[in-house]
């Protein structure tokens, strides 16, 4: 067994303070040290986005960073996103527009939409499509997606 | 004015399934955990074809936390992953897998030990440590090349496969023109964004074996297990959570499933398994890899005369759990949407030494309508035939519905095309799509030089193959409607549309309805998700059985309300008197208290508003679609942009029209995926060349074209009450003849495209032969 190290975490505003060996990955030590499981992986390389998360408010690949890494920092998931049981603009527009089938990958479009409409409320439709092509759906075909976080930015923005 | 139960079927409404899915609430494989579990880490054999001399798993058993390493000799006394039930046939069943390979591994990915351990990080420290040594030996790269060997004294092609009927042999001497083609479809896959897993759990108490991470099939997978493992079906439960995309290849029993449940019952503790993304693409079924010689023959106005085509179809190491269904639905689907007198297919089934094939989502049916597309295309070219009318010249006419299909071979089952009009959904998409107007404005794009053409697929699918399925449906004193059945959820939307058929039928409130499926200890019976099958039969079995909790609710209410049940009407689950909406009325929650067991209002009724039921059927449902591209080729980098695409389909009924159009947009998306970017390529020494989602190009949205629907309910299918016909498959079967004919219209040559996918590279290669 590897040395394990001391951390904490803040996720969604609530604190960890765990032990992790510095080869765990910061999307298992969320999910399987921190129970948080709506963080979801997809290839471990990188590759599918289905891991994005915010790290300080940027949208980051879980699985390339490591869990020590993360020490400090403010980490939001797709668990933070309702408050109480209003929904996230994003979230109500990926289930009013049909934007998710199995739901694997909403997790990190969710994450990855939030990141990129707090940074940019007017992004264009270009822009957008260009950014939110970083995350694979199997399921969807995408369109509703797009649709989905549209609807959702125009509704962020009339607040 | 329109009662609520016309309404509900076919609304959009939104998914029952998207809350827990939007809010990280989901439960898929890697989220389900059982206290002292051990995870268990699959060493895959690095060789195509090799003999085991030997597997060392000394230093690996060394690493502390390693509980078990085992090899085939640990679990030599179970036999190979059986095939279903209904597909035991005798000449394949040597070619099954061992769980753990036994004294050759014929793939790279091919399991050769399974390492249990207290973590998985450790698991796989120990993976990399199992030493295998062994004689390597020649590869079957293709199965088109010479056959090799499988085994000592068995040869690589476990089948030869024939279905005809008529007789071609008179036919290509005598007719006015015949169409050779040589075709191929490249290796794909379904690759779900969910990878694998598998939970096994014994429990002492009641000595169960219990299977989490189940999808699909979970009722056919018990049924397996009952016989592969020698235990009751009341002994054995498989549940299903949720799932992250099945697509044909998820839920099949694969090695690592029953690994899990035999080392659960042997090592006495829960393990548990999670794929990763580099297994996935080298262990999880295949398909779509076949090379097709195939011809047709037309009379001068374009009647087809006969078609007869032999392929060679890529199993790659083992025969799995389908059998030979693959290549034989492919020869079934081959005329497609055409009268055709006579019909000869001989398929080569054999072995290679690559990951396993089996079913991917239309499976043989994208195949088989890229292969006569494509001869239609060229047919219409040499008859100087415009495309679309030389299509229609040989439809099959509303007029010979019920259109049978019998073949030659006995024992073959005869496919009877349940309804259609297939030249009016033609029409319909022609104007939709505006494919005159079209023409007109490529034409001019042409002349402008650029590269840019459209092109068309016309397909009949297959649904809802039965035999059976059941549903049993109570409603709670507090108004709950459970729906119990043996479906499975994939993703698609099951609970939605069952809840949806619930609703119209019993007069239920949508919202009030819970949706129940795989879950093998809940029901004893369940036909699953596979070749859309789910909304016809089980929506079927949930539509009748609605319907007699709706008899018995309405039989009660009648007493309460003094009047007929022919006179009463149920909304939002509210019983009410047809032609007195404001009088008086009884709720469902009512009707099932007065229901209860031990209740004084039973009367001689049988306690509880609750009912079972069944849908039987012998004969599938034939949906029917017609697929138009248009797409520019760049003449300097190969690459292919999908500029439109239009999927015309007919379902018979929709049931949300919502997520009938997700399912063929996502299909169809996917489809692009298989027509241009996506292959698992191999070395020539069997290496597999995908293995990361790097290598293997799953569309992104900027690639992936804005798709048009029109869905069409012409034709209901007459196999069943609602006259649903299935949608999961619609959206991808005519993606890569669509797509075919745009490319070759773009590049002014007709039949260039030969192989899928065209990648930039093949591309170029086209463009330089033209140039
Ligand atoms: S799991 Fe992190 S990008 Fe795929
Ligand atoms: S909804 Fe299944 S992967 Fe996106």
């Amino acid at each position: 067994m590897m040395q394990k190290h001391d951390i904490k975490l803040d996720i969604n505003g609530k604190k960890y303070e765990i032990a992790v060996e510095p080869r765990r990955t910061l999307v298992d030590v969320i999910r399987d040290q921190c129970g948080q499981t709506g963080t979801h992986a997809g290839c471990h390389h990188g590759v599918c986005g289905a891991c994005t998360i915010l790290l300080d408010d940027e949208p980051v690949r879980s699985c390339l960073v490591f869990g020590i890494q993360a020490d400090g920092k403010k980490i939001r998931t797709v668990e933070g996103l309702a408050e109480g049981n209003k929904l996230h603009p994003l979230q109500q527009a990926f289930t009013d527009h049909h934007a998710l089938q199995c739901g694997y990958c909403t997790p990190g479009f969710l994450m990855l939409a939030v990141g990129i409409l707090e940074k940019d409320p007017d992004i264009s439709h270009d822009d957008l499509v260009s950014a939110l092509s970083s995350n694979l759906c199997r399921c969807t075909g995408y369109a509703n997606i797009i649709t989905a976080v549209k609807a959702a930015a125009e509704q962020m923005r009339a607040g | 004015m329109a009662s609520k139960k016309k309404l509900i079927l076919g609304e959009r409404l939104r998914r029952l399934e998207d809350p827990p899915l939007i809010t990280g609430q989901g439960r898929f494989a890697d989220d389900i955990n059982f206290p002292h579990q051990l995870h268990m880490r699959i060493v895959r054999s690095p060789y195509a074809h090799a003999e085991i001399k030997s597997i060392n798993t000394e230093s690996a058993s060394q690493i502390p936390g390693v509980v078990a390493i085992w090899t085939h000799g640990d679990i030599s006394d179970l036999g190979p992953i059986d095939f279903r039930a209904d597909k035991s046939a005798e000449e394949l069943k040597a070619f099954r897998q061992f769980c753990l390979a036994k004294s050759r591994v014929r793939y790279v990915g091919d399991p050769v030990a399974a390492i249990f351990a207290e973590d998985p990080y450790i698991a796989e420290d120990a993976a990399d440590l199992i030493e295998l040594d062994v004689n390597q030996l020649s590869v079957i790269s293709d199965a088109d090349q010479e056959p090799g060997e499988f085994d000592e004294g068995l040869g690589s092609e476990a089948a030869l496969l024939t279905h005809t009927f008529g007789d071609v042999s008179p036919v290509w001497d005598s007719a006015y023109l015949v169409v050779d083609v040589d075709l191929r479809t490249g290796r794909h896959s379904g690759v779900p964004l969910e990878t694998r897993g598998a939970i096994g759990v014994h429990n002492k108490t009641t000595d169960t074996l219990e299977l989490y991470g189940a999808a699909k099939i979970p009722h056919r997978n018990r049924d397996t297990l009952v016989r592969m493992l020698s235990r009751p079906p009341a002994k054995i439960h498989l549940h299903e959570g949720h799932t992250g995309g099945g697509f044909g290849i998820r839920g099949e029993l694969y090695p690592e499933d029953i690994l899990v449940l035999v080392a659960a019952e042997r090592l006495g503790r829960p393990v548990k398994w999670i794929e990763d993304r580099q297994e996935h693409l080298m262990a999880a079924n295949q398909g779509r890899n076949q090379h097709h010689l195939a011809r047709m023959a037309f009379d001068q106005n374009g009647q087809i005369l006969a078609m007869a085509d032999e392929f060679w179809h890529d199993q790659g190491g083992y025969v799995r759990t389908h059998g030979a269904n693959v290549p034989n639905r492919t020869m079934c689907m081959l005329t497609g949407a055409y009268k055709i007198p006579a019909f000869q297919a001989k398929c080569h089934f054999r072995l290679t030494n690559k990951t396993p094939a089996a079913t991917y989502r239309a499976p043989g049916r994208f195949e088989s309508t890229f292969v006569r597309e494509r001869i239609m295309d060229i047919a219409a070219e040499k008859l100087g035939i415009d495309r679309v009318e030389i299509r229609r010249r040989n439809l099959i006419g509303v007029d010979d519905m019920p259109f049978k299909i019998k073949f030659n071979e006995p024992g073959l089952e005869t496919l009877v095309f349940d309804s259609g009009d297939y030249e009016s959904l033609l029409d319909k998409a022609l104007v939709h799509f505006k494919w005159d107007e079209l023409q007109a404005e490529l034409n001019e794009r042409r002349a402008g030089g650029e590269l840019v053409g459209c092109g068309l697929g016309v397909f009949v699918e297959e649904s809802g193959k039965g035999p059976v399925d059941g549903a049993r449906i109570s409603v709670d004193i507090n108004g709950d409607v459970e729906v119990l059945t043996g479906g499975a959820s994939l993703g698609q939307g099951f609970e939605t549309t069952m809840a949806q058929i619930t609703a119209a039928a019993l007069g239920a409130d949508y919202n009030k309805i819970t949706v129940l499926h795989g879950q093998t200890d809940r029901i004893p019976y369940g036909i699953g998700a596979h070749a859309a099958r789910a909304t016809v039969m089980t929506g079927s079995a949930v539509n009748i059985t609605a319907l007699k909790v709706r008899e018995k609710a309405l039989d009660v209410a009648a007493e309460l309300l003094q009047t007929t049940a022919d006179r009463l009407d149920i909304e939002n689950s509210e019983v009410f008197i047809s032609d007195n909406r404001n009088g008086p009325s009884v709720s469902l929650a009512e009707i099932a208290e007065r229901l209860a067991p031990g209740s004084k209002n039973l009367g001689g009724r049988e306690p509880n508003l609750s009912a079972e039921g069944f849908h039987n059927t012998k004969e599938s449902a034939f949906p029917y679609g017609i697929h138009f591209a248009v797409a520019k080729v760049d003449a300097e980098t190969g690459h292919i942009k999908v500029e439109r695409f239009m999927v015309a389909y007919d379902v018979g009924r929709a049931v949300n029209h919502m997520l009938l159009e997700g399912q063929l947009v996502g299909g169809c998306v996917q489809g692009v995926g298989g027509a241009l970017f996506e292959e698992f390529s191999y070395s020539e020494t069997g290496e597999p060349l995908a293995v990361t989602l790097a290598d293997y190009l799953l569309p992104t949205m900027d690639c992936a074209p804005a798709i048009e629907c029109l869905v069409t309910e012409d034709a209901p299918s007459p196999t069943n009450e609602l006259g649903i016909k299935g949608g999961g498959e619609g959206g991808i079967n005519g993606v890569g003849a669509a797509i075919a004919g745009a490319v070759d219209d773009a590049i002014g040559q007709v039949g260039a495209v030969k192989e899928l996918p065209v990648t930039p590279q093949r591309m170029k290669v086209m463009l330089n032969r033209a140039g």
